[in-house]
């Protein structure tokens, strides 16, 4: 894409795609637009790779008993999907691609404070999906995606390999974490005040402040589990001494704030869909600010309600039950934000408006589904079943993808200077959004009936669930490849879009489609907030 | 906008308009009907509920469904209709400069946050329910493993899987009386009891029966526990929802409830009754020498007595105090300078770990259970 993309926007002016030609012109790239860029094809691949571990799984349980695949085959279908999506897709997904091109635009700055930080951030999430995707040569990992103890202190190596991918790709999250933290504080044009900053910027900073806090407790416990499985020391396992229930305790004080890591720029890049294609100021810009902020700050303290049935003190899973309730507060905050943006606006369906109103529908339900998890006893039916599956992928899928895609969409013509041909984008909007309604409200009906998670095999009276699920999942297969259709066919063959073709009011919208190399021709200079529609 | 042209459809629109609405909410209140029939709900989607504790799981989920429903109307229904009413008209659409209004600000924050406060509440007290456990409970010990269960009764009765004429493992049945309290006492096991393979290590299983909305994990190393009182005869499923390799989904086990003389027969029959628990863990007490330093009638040797022991509430050890639970004497038995008991010196008592099978702990702490 690389290339081609140069050459064909060499008609142009000057800009980031042709200032330097070449293959290692752009893997040496200190340019964040550049870095950002590599970070889109990265993630695109390995959200490839996971989606078909993703449709490897729905094909066997399309009916019960064995399908396609045997038990220990499925085991490692279903590792290798959360894996990749997790750490190699979803968290890096809005941050370190879209936020990389946009924050620094964003703020009217060049580039970010540490370009060369950056790079290398792209660089340890390559070195880490090459580790762990070495384990594949081990005979693959089975352990799903949080290697609970003890059951992954067991010598494979397959899991080491994994779990050292994981503690490599991590420093690609705590690296651009920093850099976005100094880059907000240091490099914002004159007249870009802390309340001048666009809302999406505001949720990359509160992520990046969870990124460089949570993501070394995660890196701490991967090692010490690679210890335990290398050396036998025996944090986590009984038989020496461990305890194996800390490690669950070490996991989600990382992966429950890694949660918002992934959502927090969903909410951020929605917040910037619904203004521009309302062309309205967005409602309650400091009450979504600083949600983002208290979402951030008190993701820290419920990474207890992952653990309710796992024998820790009635005392602990109610605290972790009560501090979770709190979370639920800001979260319905932005929710009706964005439907009062809606009110008395110009609203426009294009494909990236459609992308943030699918955003709403499924989030909210995301949302309200997490409510039944909060509550402790709903919980105890709940937990490890397809219940907690609908939750998080209502939430991850139909919160955080939709945004990317939405995202995609909204600044493809910034990032290319082309037009996505909209009766594609929308179509594949159309099959993403059935789909994964088809796909994922019956599993809130199989967890309810009591299916569990991570189950090769089921009762027959979850059949006919799980085919309505499979086929939904197909569907979600075509919408994406409908949509990567759309982006391919706007970079080829994409109508030359000018500076602002939605009629958006942040500064990236301000310059030059593709933008030039350092932004900005003139250092802009701000005297009003981000979403002055008037 | 052109406001000027709306306004001459107006009434029509909102005659139009306000019969959708009441079409609506004569729909939204039939489905809220529906769902708050319990009955409709048990069959479509729970199994049906069959302790009291199972209702009252129910009757939150319910509250969170109907609520869940009405949020959901109000946002998206909000979304809707904004979307449909404000549609792009022109690309020089002049649109209102609202940039917040804190009385709806501070009703949106408030509202979630009483109704989340709310069932916190409501859940914690059930939560609490489900871990008090009746003092006078049917106790069965339940044992899981790479990828089966087994339940011992203290009466030495055990239940197993066993493989049929084709070949196919049929699980194991626990049975239990109706009616009455059962406490399972549960514990995480190696495939083979005297294995030396570094990788067949007890792992994390997770014991969840849907009909009665209870699960626990069960934890490689300590004990957790369990309790339900079925108000149904009938036959349930027990599935692992803790993932534990490839046969995790065919970890399943059968749970039977029958009448209570049906139980006792059941107990008595086959295996039952020859050699209990307790008779073991008397045997034990004997031949691996407990007997020269505890005694049984409450008389101080070496180390402290048991008569009067389990149960015990705030029993002072060095530098604290515990409650005398299974736990408790687990740990007393495999590593005896954990804490110590109050008044005797530490590092006298030998470790046992390593030296007795899960089985026989268990027996030794049904044994020290009946010395009263």
């Amino acid at each position: 894409m690389a290339s081609g993309s140069t050459a064909s926007a060499a008609h142009h002016d000057h800009n980031y795609l042709n200032h330097e030609k070449g293959l290692w012109s752009w893997l040496t790239t200190l340019d964040h637009k550049r870095i950002g860029i590599l970070y889109f094809i990265t993630v695109a691949l390995f959200f490839l790779v996971g989606g078909i571990f993703a449709l490897l799984i729905r094909t066997e349980l399309f009916s019960s008993g064995q399908t396609i695949m045997t038990a220990d085959d499925y085991t490692r279908s279903m590792t290798y999907h959360g894996a990749i999506m997790v750490f190699f897709v979803i968290i890096p997904g809005i941050p370190a691609f879209l936020g990389n091109f946009f924050l620094p635009m964003q703020i009217g700055a060049k580039d970010v404070a540490f370009p060369r930080l950056n790079l290398l951030s792209w660089y340890c999430l390559i070195g880490g999906a090459a580790v762990a995707l070495t384990s594949l040569a081990f005979g693959g990992a089975d352990t799903g995606w949080t290697f609970y103890t003890p059951y992954s202190i067991s010598m494979k190596p397959a899991v080491i390999w994994m779990v050292m991918g994981a503690f490599i790709a991590g420093f690609s999250s705590i690296l651009t974490g920093l850099n976005f933290v100094v880059t907000t504080h240091k490099l914002r044009a004159p007249g870009m005040t802390m309340n001048r900053i666009p809302l999406f910027v505001w949720a990359l900073y509160s992520t990046a402040i969870i990124q460089v806090l949570a993501t070394p407790v995660l890196a701490i416990t991967l090692l010490l589990l690679a210890a335990e499985n290398i050396f036998g020391i025996g944090f986590f396992d009984p038989a020496l001494g461990g305890d194996p229930v800390l490690f669950q305790h070490f996991f989600w004080f990382y992966s429950h704030p890694a949660v918002y890591i992934m959502i927090l720029p969903a909410f951020g890049v929605i917040s910037e869909l619904i203004t521009a294609f309302s062309r309205k100021t967005i409602f309650g810009y400091t009450a979504i600010a600083y949600s983002s902020l208290a979402i951030a700050a008190v993701s820290f303290f419920v990474w207890g309600h992952h653990m309710f049935v796992s024998g820790q003190s009635e005392w602990a899973g109610v605290v972790f039950s009560f501090l979770t309730m709190l979370v639920g507060v800001p979260t319905a905050i932005k929710l009706f934000n964005w439907m009062a943006t809606l009110y008395k606006g110009s609203i426009n369906l294009s494909a990236p408006m459609l992308y943030a109103l699918g955003f709403m529908f499924l989030f909210t339900i995301g949302g309200v589904t997490g409510i039944f998890l909060a509550t402790i006893a709903t919980d105890v039916h709940f937990h490890d079943t397809y219940f907690v599956v609908a939750h998080f992928h209502y939430v991850m899928v139909g919160g955080t993808l939709m945004a990317i895609m939405g995202g995609i969409f909204y600044w493809f013509p910034k990032m290319f200077g082309k037009l996505v041909n909209d009766t594609v984008a929308r179509w594949s909007f159309f099959f993403i959004f059935m789909g994964f309604n088809v796909t994922f409200f019956p599993q809130f009906v199989l967890g309810s009936m009591g299916m569990p998670r991570r189950y090769f095999d089921y009762l027959p009276e979850y059949e006919y669930l799980n085919q309505l699920s499979t086929i939904g999942a197909y569907m979600i297969g075509i919408g994406f490849v409908i949509g990567g259709w759309a982006v391919i066919q706007g970079l080829l063959n994409g109508k030359p879009s000018g500076p602002n073709p939605w009629g958006a009011k942040t500064l990236e919208w301000t310059t030059a489609s593709p933008p030039p190399h350092e932004n900005f021709i003139q250092q802009p200079i701000v005297t009003a907030g981000p979403y002055e529609y008037r | 906008m052109n406001r000027g042209s709306e306004r001459s459809v107006m009434p029509q629109m909102k005659q139009q308009l306000s019969k959708q609405v009441k079409r609506a909410m004569a729909l939204g209140a039939a489905l809220v009907a529906m769902l708050a029939d319990k009955s409709v709900l048990a069959s479509t989607l729970m199994p049906p509920a069959v302790t009291k504790t199972a209702g009252e799981v129910d009757d939150i989920y319910i509250f969170l469904l109907v609520s869940s429903l009405i949020s959901f109307i109000i946002l998206i229904g909000g979304m809707i209709y904004f979307v449909v009413k404000y549609q792009r008209r022109s690309a020089t659409d002049k649109t209102a400069y609202i940039t917040h209004d804190h009385r709806l600000e501070f009703a949106w924050s408030f509202i979630p946050l009483v109704i989340f406060m709310f069932v916190f509440a409501w859940g914690w007290k059930v939560y609490h329910d489900m871990r008090a456990f009746p003092e006078n409970a049917l106790e069965v010990h339940v044992m899981a493993k790479k990828w089966d269960w087994r339940f011992l009764y203290k009466n030495g009765k055990e239940v197993t899987s066993a493989l049929d004429a084709k070949n196919e493992r049929v699980p194991a049945t626990m049975v239990v009386p109706v009616n009455r309290p059962v406490k399972l006492i549960m514990a995480s096991e190696k495939i083979s009891a005297n294995s030396t393979d570094p990788s067949d290590r007890p792992v994390l299983h997770s014991f969840y029966i849907p009909a009665m909305r209870i699960k626990q994990d069960v934890v490689p190393g300590r004990y957790t526990a369990l309790w339900f009182e079925a108000e149904k005869e009938g036959d349930y499923w027990v599935f692992c929802t803790e993932y534990c390799g490839a046969g995790h989904s065919a970890m399943k086990a059968k749970l039977k409830v029958v009448s209570n003389e049906e139980f006792e027969k059941w107990l008595s029959a086959e295996g039952g009754g020859e050699m209990s628990l307790a008779d073991v863990g008397r045997g034990l007490f004997g031949s691996q020498a407990c007997i020269g330093c505890h005694s049984l009638d409450g008389s101080r040797l070496v180390g402290p007595s048991f008569k009067g022991l389990f149960g015990a509430k705030a029993h002072k050890v060095e530098g604290s105090s515990v409650d005398v639970n299974e736990e408790y004497i687990r740990e007393s038995i495999l590593n005896p300078n954990a804490k110590v008991a109050a008044g005797y010196p530490p590092g006298v008592m030998p470790a046992y770990a390593g030296q007795l099978s899960d089985e026989q702990i268990l027996a030794l702490i049904e044994f020290i259970k009946t010395v009263k």
